[in-house]
C-alpha cells in the first residue's frame, strides 16, 4: 500500500478578473487532467494505539486513556485511573472521626463543603445524634454552594474542551464569588473542613448572609448569558447532540448517578427520594433530560444551577437563630475560654482531643446528592473512636466506568466531549 | 425490617442467613454459593425489582476471628427501597465469589477495586485486574488489616523499584496486544514483561 500523500498546489493569493479572491481547491496532486486518486485511501486493518494522558488538559486531571483508533473512529477505550491514589480510606482507619473531615475535602476538591456534610451526616447517623435546626439549614447552604461551584467549573472546562473560551471566564467569575463567600465562612477556599460531628466548625456572619443574598440575586443573570451563548449555538449543539448517548436502562445498569443518570431520563434525586437535611421541605424541581447525550447533560447541569439558587434563597429566608452545635459535651469541644478555666470542660476537652469521639458498634450508610452524583459514606464501627472501615461511594469513579460504553464508535474528538460530560474529579476517582 | 427478607427466606431457604437492621437499613447475610441466584432473583422478580446496584465493597474487622465481608448495596429505583446484601468469607480460605457484572455493568470497576484493595477474586468478571494500584504492584492488598499503613516495602525499596521501572511496563499486556505491537516487541522486553520485573503480573499471558 502506498503512502498517502496529499499535495497542495501552492498559490499566491490573488484576485480573479471579477475581483473576487482566488481560492485554490483542496485536492490530490498529480498531472493535470489525470483522473484524481481517491482522496482518502482505504487504511482498513491498520488500527492505531493512542495514549492520552495522564498529563493532558482534556482529561481533567491525571486520567490516562489508551485509545485504539480505526482512522478517527474510536474502537476501544481503556481508562487507567489511580495516579492520584492517596489511600484515604486506609488512612481513615487510623484517624478519629473529626480528624477524617479534612481528608474528605481532598476527595472531590470541587465541592469540599458537600463532602464534609456527607461524612458528618454518616457519623451522626452512626451515633444517633440529632443536629440543631440552624446547623441543618447551614449545611443545606454549604451543599448548594458546592453544587454551583462544581457545575460552574464543569461548564467552564467543558466549553474550553469544545473550543468556547468565553463561557469559561464567566463561569469562573461566578465560582470566584462563591469562593470568596466560602473563604468568609470557613477561612479557606478549597480545604474548608466546615463540619464537625454534631455541628459546624464556624457560624456564618451577617456579612456572609448579605453577600450570599447578593449572589443569589445576581447569579441568574450569568446563567442567562451562558444559556444565550451556548444552548442554541450551532457549534456547541453540533458537538454535543447525539454524542455519547445512554438510554435510561443502560444508565441504571451502569450504576450512574446524579446529572448523568437524570440526563438519561431517570428521575432519581437523593434529595427527593431519600431526603436528608430536610430537603423535602424545600421547593425545587428534579431536572430530567430526555436523550442522555452530552447536550442533555449540559442542560441538566445548567438548570440544576437555577434550582440550587432557588434552594439557597429559601434557606437564607428560613435560617433560624439558635445554637449551632448539639448540646453534648462528649461530642462538641467546649469553648477555649471554658476549657482553660473550668475543670469539667477541661476534662471533656482532653478526652475528645486524646481519645476522640467514640461511636457505638454498628454501621451506617448515608448517600447525599453531590454535584457529581450520589456520594455515599459507609462507616463500620467496632465501638472505638476510629472507624473499622470508611468507604466512600465515589460518584465520578462509577460514572467514569461507563466511558468505554459511551465513547466506542464515536470520533476521537467526541471522546473528549464525552469524557468532559462525565464531570470527573480525579481526587475522588482515585481517592 | 425490609419485607424482601421474608420473601428471600421463602424462596432460598437455608441459603439466607441472619438479617439485621442498622441505622434504618436492612442487612441480609447470604451464603456464598447462592450469590448469583439471589442477586438475579432480587433484580428480576416483579415486586422486588432491585434494579440499581449502588455500591460494592468489602469490610475486614480488626478482630481477626471475624470473617471478611463483601457488601452489596442494592436499590429499587421504582420502589425507592434499599437492601444490603453481605457475603462472609473466611480470610484463611479461598477468597473467591461469583461476579455480578453479568447482572450490572456498574459492578465492573467496583469489583476490580475490591480485588485490588482486598485480594478478593470474582469468578466470571470480564477483566479482573488492579485498578487503583498499578498492574505490577507487588506489596499486596492495601485495605487488608495486616497491611501496614506505609506499605510493606521500605521507602528505599519503593524508590529503587520506581527508578528501575521500564517505561514500556506502563502499558499493560492487554494494551500491547491490541495494536499487534506485542509481536513486534524485542524479545528481551517480552521476557521482562512476562517476568514482571517490578513484581508479578497478576494476569499475564
Amino acid at each position: 500500500m502506498s503512502k498517502r500523500t496529499v499535495e497542495l498546489e501552492l498559490a499566491t493569493p490573488g484576485l480573479d478578473p471579477h475581483g473576487a479572491p482566488v481560492r485554490v481547491p483542496l485536492g490530490v496532486g498529480g498531472p493535470a487532467g489525470a483522473a484524481p486518486e481517491a482522496a482518502e485511501p482505504e487504511l482498513a486493518g491498520e488500527h492505531m494505539l493512542v495514549n492520552i494522558g495522564p498529563q493532558h488538559p482534556a482529561t481533567h486531571g491525571v486520567l490516562r486513556l489508551v485509545v485504539e483508533l480505526d482512522g478517527e473512529t474510536v474502537v476501544r477505550v481503556i481508562p487507567h485511573v489511580g495516579y492520584l491514589h492517596s489511600g484515604f480510606e486506609k488512612l481513615g482507619e487510623y484517624r478519629h472521626y473529626n480528624q477524617i473531615i479534612p481528608l474528605t475535602d481532598r476527595t472531590d476538591y470541587l465541592s469540599p463543603m458537600a463532602n464534609n456534610v456527607g461524612f458528618a451526616l454518616a457519623v451522626e447517623q452512626l451515633m444517633g445524634l440529632e443536629i440543631t435546626p440552624r446547623c441543618t439549614v447551614l449545611r443545606v447552604i454549604a451543599c448548594e454552594m458546592s453544587r454551583i461551584i462544581s457545575h460552574m467549573v464543569w461548564l467552564g472546562t467543558t466549553s474550553i474542551d469544545l473550543g468556547a473560551f468565553t463561557p469559561f471566564l464567566w463561569a469562573f467569575q461566578e465560582r470566584e464569588r462563591i469562593y470568596n463567600l466560602q473563604e468568609m465562612w470557613t477561612g479557606a477556599r478549597l480545604t474548608t473542613s466546615v463540619t464537625r460531628v454534631g455541628g459546624m466548625m464556624a457560624d456564618v456572619t451577617d456579612a456572609f448572609v448579605t453577600g450570599l443574598r447578593h449572589f443569589v440575586a445576581t447569579f441568574p443573570k450569568t446563567l442567562a448569558e451562558l444559556d444565550r451563548v451556548l444552548t442554541r449555538n450551532a457549534v456547541w449543539v453540533g458537538r454535543t447532540q447525539g454524542v455519547g448517548a445512554l438510554t435510561a436502562a443502560q444508565a441504571i445498569n451502569h450504576s450512574l448517578s446524579g446529572p448523568m443518570l437524570r440526563a438519561s431520563g431517570v428521575a432519581y434525586d437523593v434529595r427527593k427520594d431519600k431526603p436528608y437535611l430536610g430537603y423535602e421541605t424545600y421547593d425545587f424541581d428534579v431536572v430530567v433530560g430526555e436523550h442522555g447525550d452530552v447536550y442533555d447533560r449540559y442542560l441538566v447541569r445548567l438548570e440544576e444551577c437555577h434550582q440550587a439558587n432557588r434552594i439557597l434563597a429559601q434557606a437564607l429566608d428560613r435560617l433560624p437563630d439558635g445554637p449551632l452545635n448539639v448540646a453534648d459535651p462528649r461530642v462538641i469541644l467546649p469553648p477555649k475560654s471554658r476549657a482553660m478555666s473550668d475543670m469539667e470542660a477541661m476534662i471533656y476537652h482532653f478526652k475528645q482531643v486524646m481519645e476522640g469521639v467514640k461511636a457505638p458498634v454498628g454501621e451506617a450508610y448515608v448517600g447525599i446528592e453531590n454535584p457529581k452524583g450520589e456520594l455515599g459514606t459507609y462507616l463500620v464501627s467496632d465501638g472505638t473512636a476510629k472507624p473499622v472501615r470508611w468507604r466512600i461511594r465515589p460518584p465520578s469513579f462509577i460514572n467514569l466506568s461507563a466511558l468505554p460504553q459511551m465513547a466506542t464508535g464515536h470520533l476521537l474528538s467526541d471522546l473528549i466531549a464525552i469524557n468532559a460530560s462525565v464531570d470527573i474529579v480525579m481526587g475522588e476517582v482515585d481517592r | 425490617m425490609n419485607p424482601s427478607v421474608d420473601a428471600l427466606r421463602a424462596t432460598f431457604g437455608n441459603a439466607i442467613g441472619r438479617a439485621a437492621e442498622a441505622s434504618g437499613d436492612t442487612i441480609v447475610y447470604v451464603a456464598r454459593a447462592s450469590l448469583s441466584a439471589v442477586m438475579a432473583w432480587l433484580r428480576d422478580t416483579p415486586g422486588q425489582a432491585y434494579d440499581y446496584l449502588v455500591d460494592v465493597t468489602a469490610v475486614e474487622y480488626r478482630d481477626r476471628e471475624r470473617p471478611l465481608e463483601v457488601v452489596y448495596f442494592l436499590r429499587s429505583l421504582a420502589r425507592r427501597v434499599d437492601l444490603r446484601i453481605k457475603i462472609e468469607l473466611d480470610p484463611r480460605g479461598e477468597l473467591t465469589l461469583d461476579s455480578v457484572v453479568p447482572l450490572w455493568r456498574g459492578a465492573d470497576w467496583l469489583e476490580r477495586e475490591v480485588y485490588d484493595m482486598f485480594g478478593i477474586s470474582f469468578r466470571g468478571h470480564p477483566d479482573l485486574r488492579r485498578i487503583l494500584m498499578w498492574e505490577t504492584y507487588a506489596e499486596g492488598h492495601p485495605l487488608r488489616k495486616d497491611f501496614p499503613l506505609r506499605g510493606r516495602f521500605s521507602r528505599a525499596e519503593q524508590v529503587r523499584q520506581a527508578l528501575a521501572a521500564h517505561p514500556e511496563a506502563h502499558y499493560s499486556m492487554e494494551e500491547l496486544s491490541i495494536a499487534d505491537a506485542y509481536d513486534e516487541l524485542p524479545a528481551d522486553m517480552k521476557e521482562r514483561l512476562r517476568r514482571g520485573e517490578r513484581g508479578t503480573l497478576p494476569h499475564s499471558e
